[in-house]
């Protein structure tokens, strides 16, 4: 896709509440995007790197808490009598504090799942995710448990000439996860046509001949997963203050099915893969809402799935990619950076 | 004489129990062509991984520019300046040609995550750079005219070609090459060892491991003859022809007191 007619898309999803308001789209459309972000973040380690994180919920739900617990502010015993205490901040101090937060534990992650890479990189990041639903379920000091951080503020946005605003309208909200969804692509973007986003792809490619010509595996992966993990830990902030009320359920397994689907439908390793997977996995499931039964719903969500991974296993973009006669089909792993745009 | 540019003692390698190079030590002067020969599971492949840091081996130091460089990542080892090609045709087999260059010219190039998000002058000019030099390897190995194909699509000799660039690309001061002739056509081996003298010639000191004894007689300054793990013969190839213990070495009949055989 050339980088006109990404912007002319994005043009097009940014004047949607405009032409067509329809608040129950918006909505939908909302949290799709808040997903979709996920998956461009997923993207980067999954698509890029070749390293399958079955934890990414992780971040998305270390984001969704971090932002909340800022924003709510609190006061816990962290034992020899001490105490931690937090004011409640302004919502985009909870913004980046989730960013920073997913990015810290994403390092660490790195750090650590990297010197097994494959198979057991697979499994620590499931157990990742599991042992923070498992914290967030018993640390109810912090967490409140099962009880869920409610009453979590909107976002608020500074905006000339009327100072700090709140964030209530659907199109407002739409057009932040817009904006962060835009911001989010351009990072990705940015990353794989420079310098490490090459040394990412050569280790995918073949990492011991890679090794060879001194490209630092340990070093670009961690690079990648905190990336990616600040990303998600975005998303997860966006998610908090748009439902406000998070509970342990956001480090579920499904989410980061949800998110692993939408790459690998939509095409992992190209730039907007995430973005059309995302777009059909985010939207299929309350387009069929109106038209069909939940159970028949289901069958054809997963028959899509299933059709689409069997026909297209490269997913839809690089598919659509190999049509268009003026591309060339099999660049997808790399697109030089000479003359490429926004894709 | 100066020191050598690279110094191997004694090294002992152990996989699995199995000693697969047992007492290992040579010297690779520079701007020399040094072959290290000797017949199938004599060690040879894993002396090249103990010497890129591929394996670790149990015993013996490993000196490059009198820098030891044993516990090394191959990645420490290869920003030295000592970097290898693979037996097994090794390349990113998804990428194109000159995304391939680009890729081994890693070492080259310095940007960082900053320089990817800010539109510096000198992220263009190293870009422009790199690419220039990914070209011209292209063009020395003869493959610029399929700069923009799939690496996967190339022909078997075309691959290897491009398997010796990559490893040539960031001109190191030692390149290992593990069989760069392996199932070769004669006029492609003569392609090859051509590539291997203008390597040479342009200041490459280089470590050969071949089956072709032709070539490695042609090419070679000096030959190392390694077998069941330990060095049989050092010397001129006039010299290794004429070696009475590396003849029986090739053709059959093992020396006494060597117990195990290696992988």
């Amino acid at each position: 896709m050339s980088g006109l007619v990404g912007w002319a898309f994005v043009l097009a999803m940014a004047l949607l509440p405009v032409v067509a308001p329809d608040p129950y789209m918006l909505a939908v459309l909302t949290s799709a995007g808040i997903f979709i972000i996920g998956a461009i973040s997923l993207n980067l380690l999954l698509g890029y790197t070749g390293q399958l994180s079955l934890g990414h919920a992780a971040f998305f739900g270390l984001g969704a808490y971090a932002s909340a617990l800022a924003s709510l502010g609190f006061d816990i015993g962290i034992g020899f009598g001490m105490r931690l205490r937090l004011e409640p901040q302004p919502v985009y101090v909870g913004f980046l504090s989730a960013i920073l937060v997913a990015g810290v534990f994403g390092w660490l992650l790195g750090r650590l799942a990297f010197r097994i890479r494959g198979a057991y990189f697979v499994i620590i990041t499931i157990c990742f995710a599991q042992v923070l639903r498992m914290l967030a379920l018993n640390w109810v000091e912090l967490t409140q448990g099962p009880m869920a951080l409610v009453g979590i503020p909107p976002f608020s946005l500074w905006w000339p000439g009327q100072g700090v605003v709140d964030l209530t309208s659907k199109a407002q909200t739409y057009w932040l996860v817009l904006g962060v969804g835009v911001l989010a692509f351009l990072v990705v973007r940015q990353i794989v046509h420079s310098r490490i986003g090459r040394a990412l792809v050569a280790l995918r490619e073949n990492e011991t001949l890679a090794r060879s010509v001194g490209i630092r595996a340990t070093h670009y992966l961690v690079i990648a997963t905190v990336v990616s993990a600040g990303i998600a830990g975005a998303a997860g902030s966006l998610f908090a203050h748009y439902v406000r009320i998070v509970d342990p359920d956001v480090f579920l397994f499904i989410y980061t099915v949800t998110m692993v689907i939408m790459v690998i439908t939509g095409g992992k390793g190209t730039l907007w893969g995430p973005v059309v997977g995302g777009l059909i996995f985010g939207l299929l499931p309350d387009m069929l809402r109106g038209s069909a039964r939940p159970e028949a719903q289901w069958i054809a969500y997963g028959a899509a799935m299933i059709l689409l991974v069997m026909f297209l296993p490269r997913g839809i973009v690089p598919a659509v990619a190999a049509w268009l006669p003026a591309r060339r089909p099999a660049t997808q792993a790399l697109p030089t950076p000479v003359r490429e745009g926004v894709g | 004489m100066t020191a050598p540019l690279l110094r191997v003692e004694h090294v002992m390698v152990q996989i699995g129990g199995l000693v697969a190079v047992s007492d290992l030590g040579f010297e690779v002067g520079q701007g020399e062509v040094v072959s290290l020969i000797g017949p199938n599971g004599a060690g040879k492949t894993t002396a090249f991984n103990a010497i890129t840091g591929y394996i670790r081996p149990r015993r013996g130091t490993i000196h490059f520019e009198g820098r030891d460089i044993i516990g090394l990542s191959p990645e420490r080892i290869a920003a030295l300046g000592l970097v290898r090609s693979f037996q097994r045709t090794s390349i990113f087999g998804a990428c194109t040609v000159l995304e391939n260059a680009l890729m081994a010219l890693h070492l080259r190039g310095r940007a960082g995550l900053l320089e990817a998000f800010i539109p510096l002058p000198g992220r263009r000019r190293e870009e422009a750079r790199l690419r220039d030099e990914a070209m011209a390897m292209l063009d020395f190995v003869g493959l610029s005219a399929r700069a923009a194909a799939r690496a996967d699509s190339l022909a078997y000799g075309e691959q290897r070609r491009l398997g010796i660039a990559l490893a040539a690309a960031a001109a190191p001061r030692l390149l290992l090459l593990d069989e760069p002739a392996a199932g070769l056509n004669p006029s492609e081996t003569a392609d090859c060892m051509a590539l291997i003298r203008q390597l040479r010639d342009r200041g490459t000191t280089i470590l050969l491991v071949e089956h072709d004894m032709a070539m490695v007689m042609r090419i070679s300054d000096r030959i190392v003859v390694l077998n069941q793990g330990r060095i049989i013969a050092d010397g001129p190839p006039a010299a290794i022809r004429e070696n009475p213990e590396v003849i029986r070495a090739y053709l059959g009949g093992a020396p006494e007191g060597v117990g195990h055989a290696a992988a």
